[in-house]
């Protein structure tokens, strides 16, 4: 068989399909933001300026091109507030990040090292807070940490605390529903990578003279480094634009860059401005995607 | 590790111990004996060979003397020191691994040096004694390759490279060669073999392949159900099975049962089910058993056309009339099985010396197998 007959018809429409969904689901839809974000608000159904009528002629298609601007760009990088929502939002993703990979990171190790038939029931427990809507956890939280919540009843009740601690509508609160909403996201890849780790790696490592903990350090780690960059990634990304969490949980001094989106979307109904925030958005969120390609694409190169 | 590699064993331990003894080691999991009340003494700078079936307990005696299991009794004296409960990074012994379980992450130089690094070695000399080591293992050239961009020769030298690295006392190989295909095979045991003489060094090595065994091994230990059966050198296992279990176990032997009908001046005349009266040899240190079984190896039996004749007196060669049922060409030699008129099997192993088949036997064809009463083997059944 040669080559070319690799690619039947049904093979090539198949490989297709990805990537139709994508231009019909995704890039279309980006297009559309994309030329909101371009556009001015109005004061009119629908509230901005201007609107594409292919009916109106050649004529006014070209009036309404031209009427097309970057000020809501220009208005995003001279007020301070996009962007301190813009740092805001990169600074607790990553904060948030680094902790889930603290806290997942052993707790995935340890599934890993669990008997084998035990795995299956470890994983069963990490999925198992999806069966609730994320909405009623987070609502749960917001119970758990409230003055007169349960936190503050057992601190009391231990005398750790001689008063209740303010725990709502701080950044702590967000950091713990944060890691609590995204842990399974981050153990999932790292446990995949460390249960395919081959545990002969590991007394070869301690047959050449190497403690446990060298082990870890030079041959655990580095082997999970595919699973810790996936698990980042998932996690890093939704964190960025998370609305919901700092929304319910934290102060309302310092907004991130998916508060002020809303903000702007349904309080200031300026939908050209919330438009812009979301394509400056996924400009941000693209950044650390295309580095990652760049860093995986070289390590292939040079191996 | 330096400063031990360099006292010799003798000189620390005294000369009445040897490298390692294994003393009384049992080992179970569950309810399986995998190693029962097991000890070996092995001689410093020995290649010796445990064979045996798979399960037979030998991966796990080796995996106690790297230091993954622990023994649940015994003593593993290595140089005189108990080592049975030393974690594995602390004994001064260094295990090949049957997946040679190469570092992926790490190219062959720091796959080598791993071990020297973690010793704290000077950097000067892991430089100088990994090129030494690349050098030693043919691998001149491949230094910056990650193990995945290997054959699996190389991967095996590499593995073998990392394994010597640390100059242990004692190397442990499990199925070293097992990965490897036929022809890469024999020139590999030749050049372990070098390469053990060269470095000096006392290689424990675990296999279940017989020809490996007896090719690389000054001693071979036999091991079946969790026990060491027979501890001898090739020749003596070949030659001198001590039970029917090992000599069914290496190589190929036609056995057939019977009683000692008479003892005298060292023969025994044994009446046999299916095979006549056999004179055969009388072993050393037999007991007063009566049922016994005779053992004779293929190659030892010869055929003729005719029963040749006995200068030497009466019945002191064994003969025994038959048919040839079945005939293998294998190359080198032709197995013949032959159909006795007694009613047993023999199967008879002749080499093709000469090129042209003038002498071969036919299906069907009638044949004296006649053999030497030194060539037998009796033992207990």
């Amino acid at each position: 068989m040669s080559a070319r007959n690799i690619f039947t018809r049904p093979a090539r429409l198949a490989a297709i399909a990805p990537y139709g969904w994508m231009v019909l689901f995704f890039l279309v839809p980006f297009g559309f933001v994309l030329k909101l974000s371009l556009s001015q608000v109005a004061n009119a159904q629908p509230p901005y300026l201007p609107v594409f009528d292919l009916g109106a002629g050649w004529q006014a298609l070209v009036a309404a091109v031209s009427a097309l601007s970057l000020d809501n760009f220009r208005l995003l990088l001279s007020d301070n507030l996009y962007l301190s929502s813009g740092l805001r939002s990169l600074t607790v993703a990553a904060t948030a990040t680094a902790l889930l990979l603290a806290i997942g990171y052993p707790i995935a190790y340890a599934m890993s090292r669990l008997p084998r038939r035990w795995q299956p029931l470890a994983m069963i427990l990490v999925i198992v807070p999806f069966w609730t809507s994320f909405l009623i956890r987070v609502y749960a939280w917001i119970n758990i940490l409230q003055h007169d919540g349960l936190l503050n009843q057992v601190l009391l009740t231990l005398h750790i605390v001689s008063e209740p601690v303010v725990w709502l509508s701080t950044d702590t609160a967000m950091y713990i529903g944060m890691v609590y909403s995204y842990l399974p996201f981050m153990i999932l890849p790292l446990y995949a990578t460390l249960s395919k780790l081959d545990p002969a790696l590991l007394e070869a490592a301690a047959d050449l003279g190497a403690s446990p903990l060298q082990s870890f350090w030079r041959v655990t780690l580095p082997l999970s480094l595919p699973g810790i960059r996936a698990g980042a990634l998932l996690c890093f990304i939704p964190l960025v634009g998370e609305f919901v969490i700092p929304d319910l949980l934290a102060g309302s001094d310092s907004l991130m860059i998916g508060q002020t989106l809303w903000l702007e979307f349904f309080t200031n109904r300026d939908w050209p401005v919330a438009a812009a925030t979301a394509v400056m958005l996924l400009a941000i969120l693209l950044l650390p995607l295309v580095i990652y390609d760049r860093f995986q694409r070289r390590q292939m190169v040079r191996s | 590790m330096e400063a031990l590699s360099e006292t010799t064993p003798q000189a620390s331990a005294g000369a009445a111990l040897p490298l390692l003894r294994i003393d009384a080691v049992g080992k179970r999991f569950g309810g399986f004996t995998a190693v029962d009340d097991l000890s070996l003494d092995i001689k410093a700078g020995e290649f010796f060979a445990l064979l045996g079936p798979s399960g037979c307990g030998k991966t796990t005696l080796l995996r106690m003397l790297a230091g993954f299991e622990m023994p649940e009794s015994g003593r593993i004296l290595l140089n005189g020191e108990d080592v049975a409960s030393m974690p594995p990074h602390r004994r001064p012994v260094n295990m090949m691994f049957q997946s040679y379980a190469l570092f992926p992450h790490l190219n062959v130089r720091d796959n080598i040096a791993f071990g020297l690094r973690r010793a704290g070695v000077s950097r000067v000399e892991i430089n100088a004694r990994v090129a030494e080591l690349v050098a030693l293992v043919r691998l001149e050239g491949l230094e910056k390759r990650r193990p995945e961009q290997l054959s699996g020769g190389q991967r095996q030298r590499v593995a073998l490279a990392r394994a010597v690295a640390r100059r242990p006392r004692l190397l442990l190989l499990d199925e070293p060669l097992a990965a490897l295909d036929k022809k890469l095979r024999d020139s590999t045991q030749r050049e372990l073999l070098a390469l053990q003489r060269k470095l000096g060094l006392t290689f424990i090595v675990v296999t279940h392949d017989q020809d490996e065994a007896m090719t690389l091994a000054d001693r071979i230990g036999v091991m079946n159900a969790g026990r060491l059966v027979q501890v001898a050198t090739p020749r003596q296992l070949y030659e001198e099975p001590r039970s029917r279990w090992v000599a069914e176990f290496v190589g190929d032997i036609n056995i057939v049962e019977g009683r000692i009908e008479a003892r005298d001046a060292g023969r025994l005349r044994v009446t046999t089910q299916g095979a006549g009266v056999l004179t055969a040899l009388a072993p050393r240190g037999f007991g007063d058993v009566a049922d016994v079984c005779v053992a004779i190896r293929p190659e030892k039996i010869r055929l003729s056309q005719r029963a040749p004749a006995d200068n030497s007196g009466a019945s002191t060669i064994n003969r025994l009339e038959g048919t040839i049922a079945d005939v293998n060409y294998l190359g080198s030699a032709s197995s013949y099985t032959i159909a006795l008129d007694g009613g047993a099997t023999l199967r008879a192993s002749l080499a093709n010396a000469a090129r042209v088949n003038a002498d071969a036997y036919a299906v069907g064809q009638r044949v004296t197998a006649w053999f030497s009463p030194d060539d037998c083997v009796v033992l207990d059944r």
